[in-house]
This record gives C-alpha cells, sequence and structure tokens, in this order.
C-alpha cells in the first residue's frame, strides 16, 4: 500500500509538474508579458490608445458585434438543439454534422465564402445593390462573418445536456396541464439554462475574438469597420505597441468577465 | 370516472407492444396492470394517459373518447417509476406546478399544496429541493403533484420499482389507504404479483401484448386461465401435464394409488416457511412449502425417498392463450376435485 502509493506520488508529481509547465509555457507566459508590456510604461500610453476615436469605435463595434450575434445564435442553439435531441427528424444526422462545419473550416474561407455571395458579382449582390443594401466592407458583413463563426457553440452544449435530462420531467409537465410553450420556459429551459450558459460565454468568447472572416469581409476602416481584434493588429503594424497591447488587454478582460459573470451567477445559486 | 380502453395496438418499429388489447376499469377502482418487462403494461398506461399514440384502438375515460386528446387535456395524474421530479424547484412548487399552470392565485395554491403536503406526510419538507429527499420522499411527492390537480384518474407506472424492499411495503400500504379515502380511479403497473395483489382490488395480467386474464386477486389465483397466469401470479411445479402450487403438494411416507416417488434434495428454512426441493424418478425437480411443524413431524432429511401426493393439479387444453375475456375456465384433472384441500399433517 505504502509502496504503492509511494511510487503514485512520484509519478503524480511528474504528471503536475508537465501540466503546469505546459500550460505556464505555452499560456500564462505569453498572456502575461502581455500585461507587462502593457503597462510597462505607466497606465498612461494603453488607456490613450483605448480611447482614441478610433479605439472607442472600435470597442463600440465590437459591442454591437456580440449584442447581436450572440443572442441571434442563443436562440437558434436552443432549437437546433431541440430539434436534434427531440424530435428525431429525418437528415437530423446531416444537420448534426452540418452545423460543426464552422468549427472545422478556416475563419478567412469563411470570410471568403460571404464574398462569392455577396461581393461583386456575387449572387445576391445585384439584388442588394438595387435595394441599397451594401454587405461587404460594412458592419452587416461583419455580423454576418461572426454570427457564421460562433454558430456551433450553443448547439454543442445543450444537446448532452437534454440528452441527459430525458423526457420524463417534460412529460410530467405535460400531464400536470401545461402546453408545449409552457412546458419549454418552466421545465426545460430551467433544466438546461447551465449548458447554454455556458454556449453563451464560448460563443462570446469567439465573436469579440473573430479575426480571420471578419478581417476578410470588413476591409478593416479605421474609424468605419474596424473591431477590437482589428484595431490590434493595425495598431501593431504602425508600431503603436502600447495601443496594441492595451485593445488585447481590454479584449481579454472582456471575455474573461463573461465568464466570471456566468460563474459567480452559478455559485450564487448554489449557494 | 370509469377507462375503457378497446382494441389497442401499437408497435415499435418491429416490436409489437400491444396487440388489440381491451380493457374495462370500473370508476373507482384499483386496478394492477401485471405482467413481466417488455409484455407491453407500461406502454397501455402511458397510452390512457397519451404519451404514447396508439397505432389502432381508442381510449376512452368517463365514456369520453379521449384518443385524440392532447396529454395536457385529458387531467390524468401520472406518476413515473424514476419520479421525474422538477429538480430546479422546491417540493412546494413541485406540487404547486399543475395549479400555476391553472392560473389559481396565490393564496389559493398554498393552502392547496399544504393540504397535499400534509395528505403525503411532507409537510415540514416544503422548502426542500428534489435532490435532499430520499426516494420514498421524492415519490409522495410525486404523488402529491399528480393530486393537487384532482385528476379524473390516476395512474402509476411501476412507481415503487426504484424503491427498497422496506420502503416499498410500506409505500403499498400507504396506497391503498390513500384510495380508500380519495376513491380516484387508479391504474398502477407493477411486474411484482405480490405487490399486485396486495393493494389492487382488480387485476389485469399481460403478456407479449396481449391481456391474459383480468379479475380479482382469488381468481387469477384459483381459476387462472392458462399456464402463464397460473406461473406467473404464484409459485408453480409442473408434473406431466399438470400444474400444481407448492402448498398444494402432500408429503407422505407411505405410497398409495396417487402418489409418486421423489428423493429430498435440499431442505431451505425460509422463515416459517420451509422449502423443500426434490427429484422425481423420471429427473423432474418438484418443491413442495411446508411449516415448520410439518417438517418436524415428517423428520426429513436430505436424500431420503418419500412419496408426494399433489392436490388440486391443473392443466390447460391448449398453449394458446384466451383472448382477452379471462372467462374461459381450466380444466381440471385427477379427478377433478378441485375442492380438496392439502391436508394439513
Amino acid at each position: 500500500m505504502s509502496a504503492h502509493s509511494g511510487s503514485g506520488s512520484g509519478s503524480r508529481w511528474g504528471l503536475r509538474f508537465l501540466g503546469l509547465g505546459y500550460v505556464f509555457a505555452l499560456l500564462l507566459l505569453p498572456l502575461g508579458l502581455i500585461f507587462y508590456k502593457t503597462f510597462e510604461h505607466g497606465l498612461a500610453p494603453p488607456i490613450d490608445a483605448i480611447t482614441s476615436p478610433d479605439g472607442l469605435h472600435a470597442l463600440k463595434l465590437t459591442l454591437i458585434m456580440v449584442a447581436i450575434a450572440v443572442p441571434l445564435n442563443t436562440i437558434f442553439g436552443i432549437g437546433c438543439a431541440l430539434l436534434l435531441v427531440r424530435h428525431r427528424v429525418r437528415g437530423s444526422g446531416v444537420i448534426d454534422a452540418i452545423i460543426n462545419l464552422p468549427f472545422a473550416i478556416s475563419p478567412i474561407v469563411i470570410g471568403l465564402s460571404l464574398f462569392l455571395l455577396y461581393g461583386t458579382k456575387g449572387w445576391f449582390e445585384p439584388a442588394l445593390a438595387e435595394a441599397g443594401i451594401k454587405i461587404l466592407f460594412s458592419v452587416p458583413g461583419m455580423v454576418l462573418a461572426s454570427i457564421f463563426v460562433s454558430l456551433p457553440f450553443v448547439v454543442r452544449e445543450t444537446v448532452p445536456v437534454l440528452q441527459e435530462i430525458g423526457t420524463e420531467q417534460e412529460q410530467a409537465a405535460s400531464t400536470l396541464g401545461a402546453n408545449a410553450w409552457q412546458t419549454f420556459w418552466r421545465v426545460t429551459l430551467p433544466a438546461i439554462r447551465w449548458g447554454v450558459a455556458y454556449g453563451v460565454v464560448l460563443t462570446t468568447a469567439r465573436v469579440l475574438g473573430e479575426f480571420g472572416a471578419v478581417s476578410v469581409v470588413s476591409g478593416s476602416i479605421s474609424g468605419q469597420t474596424q473591431t477590437l481584434p482589428l484595431f490590434v493588429e493595425k495598431q501593431y503594424e504602425n508600431f503603436n505597441l502600447p495601443g496594441a497591447f492595451g485593445a488585447s488587454v481590454l479584449l481579454a478582460l472582456l471575455a474573461l468577465s463573461t465568464l466570471l459573470a456566468m460563474n459567480v451567477l452559478k455559485r450564487k445559486e448554489d449557494a | 370516472m370509469g377507462i375503457t380502453v378497446e382494441g389497442a395496438s401499437k408497435s415499435f418499429g418491429d416490436f409489437q407492444a400491444l396487440n388489440d388489447v381491451s380493457i374495462e376499469v370500473p370508476n373507482g377502482s384499483l386496478t394492477a396492470l401485471l405482467g413481466p418487462s417488455g409484455s407491453g403494461k407500461s406502454t397501455l398506461l402511458r397510452a390512457i394517459a397519451g404519451l404514447e399514440t396508439l397505432d389502432a384502438g381508442r381510449v376512452m375515460i368517463d365514456d369520453e373518447d379521449v384518443s385524440k386528446k392532447p396529454t395536457q387535456k385529458r387531467e390524468v395524474g401520472f406518476v413515473f417509476q424514476h419520479y421525474a421530479a422538477f429538480k430546479h424547484m422546491t417540493v412546494f412548487e413541485n406540487v404547486g406546478f399543475g395549479l400555476k399552470i391553472r392560473k389559481w392565485d396565490k393564496a389559493k395554491i398554498s393552502a392547496r399544496v399544504h393540504e397535499l403536503l400534509q395528505l403525503v406526510q411532507l409537510d415540514g419538507l416544503a422548502d426542500r429541493y428534489p435532490s435532499q429527499l430520499s426516494g420514498g420522499q421524492r415519490q409522495r411527492m410525486a404523488l402529491a403533484r399528480a393530486l393537487a390537480v384532482e385528476p379524473q384518474v390516476l395512474l402509476l407506472d411501476e412507481p415503487f420499482g426504484a424503491l427498497d424492499a422496506k420502503v416499498r411495503k410500506d409505500l403499498r400500504t400507504w396506497l391503498r389507504n390513500l384510495h380508500e379515502e380519495m376513491h380516484v380511479t387508479t391504474i398502477f403497473v407493477t411486474h411484482d404479483q405480490e405487490e399486485a395483489m396486495d393493494v389492487a382490488g382488480q387485476l389485469v395480467v399481460m403478456n407479449e401484448g396481449r391481456v391474459e386474464q383480468s379479475g380479482s386477486a382469488d381468481d387469477l389465483y384459483d381459476h387462472p386461465a392458462n399456464e402463464f397466469v397460473m406461473s406467473f401470479v404464484g409459485e408453480v411445479n409442473r408434473l406431466g401435464d399438470g400444474f400444481v402450487r407448492p402448498h398444494d403438494m402432500d408429503v407422505v411416507l407411505d405410497p398409495d394409488e396417487r402418489t409418486e416417488e421423489a428423493m429430498v434434495q435440499r431442505i431451505v428454512a425460509l422463515g416459517f416457511e420451509i422449502r423443500v426441493e426434490f427429484v422425481l424418478a423420471d429427473g423432474t425437480e418438484v418443491w413442495a412449502q411446508l411449516t415448520r411443524a410439518e417438517l418436524q413431524k415428517l423428520e426429513l432429511r436430505q436424500g431420503q425417498i418419500v412419496y408426494l401426493r399433489p392436490g388440486k393439479t391443473k392443466s390447460f387444453s391448449g398453449d394458446s392463450p384466451p383472448d382477452g375475456g379471462g372467462a374461459s375456465t381450466p380444466r381440471d384433472s385427477r379427478g377433478g376435485d378441485d375442492a380438496e384441500v392439502s391436508a394439513a399433517a
């Protein structure tokens, strides 16, 4: 027993060291350096960069992306998960596979595909031009790209939770007189809420940080079609390192705060 | 509110769960659907609730055809084997769920919920969550939740199946008493014949998607319609073409024209009841149920040669079960001496 635990603790320490070392070298060290570099010369340079008109505009645009893409993908995600799990319709296997496409395809390719649809000589271009709607190099295209890349998260997080809770609670609700809508709001949604919440956090993080697809369709025009990640790139190219690092830290803090908000809510409820 | 099911059939893929089933449940009765797993009893219960749609046949509650009605309009109380508690709601909210759906006002809900919690003896636990309750408490909560909306009928799907033996027995008695107080037409599904006989006034025995026989516990035990019912509602030995209950096996030490030679193989004491296993000359294994006093009088020991005199042997003409009714009377063999009772030693 003691011999076993002795050798076990030795390999356990080895594993722990390896794991922590990996996380430190690949994640914490680079991220820490960014924080260090950002505040190397005090608080003023990064704050100045972010509060510049272009910086503020980039922040606002990023938040608009989140405000549109996250609710839409949440509603779609829950509906799609319900369809896949509760109504095993013909072709649900195909739908299931298609939903994973944004994970499998490079964001650049997603951006280019939007070009093919909405760009000059694109399929929808003549009709849209006639109606005076501009998709590419403007906010609608960027929203489309953001929705596309962040589409699978809520579905993927909700499907296993729906499978786990089973159908008995929903059936019990129906025997008690609840219609489908009441059953969804009062029984199903509360039961899957943490799966959905986790999906929302992941979706938000992805929309906040999306670079590739948005970069292709936006044209990255300062003060017009520049989100925070695009702003970071521009500042970096222009050798404005405090600006680049400041915006990076802001992005990281935004993503972390959504995760933190979910954990605080969850802890509050568990208590 | 009587329940009538006529010609119900239901298949799941290749598996036929119900095959032209008809049952009649009188108003105010407590009826058990009894059968092995896969016999279709749960499917039948769920079809009455509208949780399954029938391929053919119809369901009538109180002479109204409800086959096309969705579950939420059928006004049935349903209790699931695994409770189906709303995990994110307290006991109070669980029990009050149906009333809230019916838009009762808060004071009325509160009064009704507390009345029901008192009935199921959970009054002090209103603010607990289901995860903080024992299995028996969860099932009583589920029952209170089903009863809160004053259903026309109460349907219980293996309600005690997930509970341990002691709690199961308590809840059985408790359900019987509750039914005597409330008189709501109740159907409950079980695979345990003892449970069915203990609780229900009427039993419906099902097998392979069909009704084998229905009637009172005594009817089924004393006049089983076929081999399946006989072996399902009690223990049984097979002797040639006939079947005999272990407590109808007389063990004697001297042979006569009606006895068969047997060797004692094993003696198992199960408290008051003694189970003695024999092997016959042709290799058939049978057993007899004796009392402690009978055993002591006979002084049986392992390997001893004794003689068995089977009383009340039944044989059934064919293997095909009668069609649902239970009206057919089994043919009694060995002189048809149905009234013969195994003499107490």
